[in-house]
């Protein structure tokens, strides 16, 4: 008799929480096109994997009348469940209740699971939808937010963390996604900024709008904060489960193998290329043509495209793929592509997938602009990023590898295992054209016909040395291979790689030129 | 499907590409001009301590401009005369307007 009160007792408490901010808190979350917290968790685990902790959490602020306040939850949801049958855990911020304001309780909620997660070594995925601090309680709010700072820096690189921006994300908030390894964003919901338009209204005088200031496209396309953007949270969802599918679970894994397929016949890796060194090209078409099923998985597809990075299988196994985009800027390194392909490289040298780097590029980007942005700086930490990375690396030159670009682009200067490069390769410290004009500039300049010398000798050098011959004399290059057996030996590389062991010297940890 | 592409020169070299938006609105760098008095950070006019024509000492302020609710002195960065002032006080303006323009003083 009592048992069976007890259980209506439990089913009803927990009935009123699951509420979260009660009804008309939620009609408004789905007129601003949101789903609810609890509808997000549904939406990216395993159909009834979930179970929730921490139900019957409450804050304990006094101040300002909150002692008269239930927050249900306190504001966040947090459990763990399964995404494909493997385990994960997540928290989702729950904006109906007081708009998903963090509290110390909250925080400490967050913290839990992230707790949780690194002891079980297993992927967080945080769902941020959050006015920001909890005011009333003051300086125990952004206590709660140093604590989540300082777990996502202790997870960082043990497991993979997914930062879900699904509302705003505003203040101190913004950091602990700034800190996780994936941020993804969905149009016209996710907002992300460090002060609001209110703010840079009334204390900068600039007029702007929430969706300029930190939209979803914004984050995307030019500040290069987000690493996916998607239409609707529906999209977004899938696009997490997809990268799931290939990162491993933890630093002390491999990613999941699955069945080998072969490139889809429409890639044909012969006719992609142009013979011309000055023409476009999608490189991304190049990837495709040697991954499993053409299946190229982006990150980062509208930031700084002058460089592609993303994820694909050769074989079954997950491969980091780094390639320079000719199609955009020429492929350019400048300060944006070297702080995206640094840090993609790290996440994959932290967790164990091979990196294979596609190389056609003219160099890094000159300019006054570039080098007060600090070129110099921000392109180091391609050259860091290739260096310190032990897990397998292979680098195929496509066409152009001119100066510091070339060495940058994981050559075998800073240890590639394999270097392969095609025929059409310029492995050069500048291109023809440059080149023959400063080594030849007497000749040409003392010719009768200056123009005329100038190409003749520009045609020398290309033929002297823009090719891949220079280098495979001296080692540099291992293999000079035709196009069609790119795949072949990329698989290859990375079968023999299986047992790689690199010793480096015993440090605490480098200093990358953050 | 035909894409237009862009000419992008390249240490000499001509290269056929496409541009980002992020790099078609980039900020062009211009040569500075030390007569010009730009602000280094948005922020509000608060008061302006000279009036056009007036001959200033290297150091003198010239205006209060508060921004990060910090009153910011902008002194003079050499002797000369105020040429033209861009600004007043009460004026929100952004980074790099250009708030007083400077000229030699004809008596040197």
């Amino acid at each position: 008799m009592s048992l069976k009160r007890n259980i209506l007792d439990l089913r009803k408490r927990k009935e009123i929480v699951l509420q979260g901010g009660g009804e008309d808190a939620i009609k408004k979350q789905a007129a601003m096109g949101k789903l609810t917290a609890r509808e997000r968790i549904e939406g990216i685990l395993d159909k009834g994997s979930f179970h929730e902790y921490d139900m019957f959490v409450e804050h304990q602020s006094k101040d300002f009348d909150m002692d008269k306040k239930v927050l249900h939850g306190d504001g966040v949801v947090i459990g763990t469940g399964t995404v494909y049958g493997e385990p994960v855990a997540i928290y989702a911020q729950d904006f109906t209740v007081a708009g998903g304001s963090l509290g110390l309780m909250h925080a400490r909620k967050i913290t839990k699971i992230m707790d949780h997660a690194i002891k079980m070594r297993m992927p967080i995925i945080g769902i941020n939808d959050s006015g920001g601090a909890r005011i009333q309680e003051g300086v125990d709010s952004l206590a709660g937010y140093g604590e989540i700072f300082f777990h996502n820096t202790q997870a960082s690189g043990v497991i993979p963390q997914l930062s879900v921006i699904l509302g705003p994300c505003a203040g101190g908030a913004v950091y602990s996604p700034a800190l996780t390894d994936f941020v993804f964003v969905v149009d016209n919901i996710s907002k992300m900024f460090i002060t609001g338009p209110e703010v840079v209204k009334t204390v900068l005088g600039e007029e702007v709008s929430m969706e300029e200031l930190g939209g979803a496209r914004v984050h995307a396309c030019i500040s290069g904060n987000a690493h996916f953007f998607a239409s609707t949270e529906q999209e977004c969802f899938e696009q997490i489960k997809k990268l799931l599918t290939f990162i491993p679970w933890n630093n002390q894994r491999k990613a999941k193998a699955f069945p080998a397929k072969a490139p889809k016949a429409e890639y044909n890796i012969e006719k992609i290329l142009p013979a011309d060194p000055t023409q476009p090209y999608d490189v991304r078409d190049i990837i495709r043509a040697v991954a499993d099923d053409s299946d190229f998985f982006e990150v980062q597809q509208d930031f700084a495209q002058n460089i592609v990075v993303g994820f694909g299988r050769i074989d079954g196994e997950t491969i980091g793929f780094v390639a320079n985009q000719p199609l955009v800027l020429a492929g350019v390194l400048d300060c944006d592509s070297a702080d995206k392909a640094g840090r993609f490289i790290r996440f994959c040298d932290a967790f164990n997938i091979p990196i294979v780097t596609f190389e056609d590029m003219p160099g890094y980007l000159p300019g006054v602009e570039q080098e007060y942005m600090g070129v110099i700086r921000h392109g180091a930490k391609v050259l860091y990023a290739y260096s310190e990375a032990t897990v397998p690396k292979v680098t195929v030159i496509l066409r152009k590898a001119y100066g510091g670009g070339y060495i940058a682009m994981n050559s075998r200067h800073l240890k590639a295992d394999f270097m392969f490069a095609w025929p059409t390769a310029e492995i050069a410290v500048m291109g023809p054209e440059g080149a023959a004009n400063i080594i030849f500039r007497k000749e040409i300049k003392e010719s009768a016909n200056p123009e005329e010398t100038r190409k003749q000798k520009v045609a020398e050098y290309r033929e002297k040395f823009a090719n891949p011959y220079v280098a495979a004399s001296k080692g540099y290059i291992d293999s000079v291979i035709e196009p069609s057996e790119t795949r072949l030996l990329l698989k290859h590389s990375i079968e023999v790689s299986g047992n790689k062991t690199v010793m480096t010297p015993v440090k605490k940890h480098g200093i990358p030129p953050f | 499907m035909t894409v237009k592409y862009e000419k992008f020169l390249l240490n000499g070299v001509e290269y056929k590409t496409l541009l980002t938006q992020k790099w078609i609105n980039r900020k062009r760098w211009e040569e500075p001009n030390p007569y010009l008095l730009s602000s280094h950070i948005p922020g509000t006019i608060m008061q302006i301590e000279v009036k056009e024509g007036q001959n200033v000492q290297e150091g003198d302020v010239l205006l209060i401009l508060q921004a990060m609710k910090m009153n910011n002195k902008l002194t003079a960065p050499f002797s000369g005369k105020i040429k033209k002032i861009h600004v007043n006080a009460g004026d929100k303006i952004p980074k790099g307007a250009l708030m007083i323009e400077m000229e030699e003083n004809e008596a040197v």
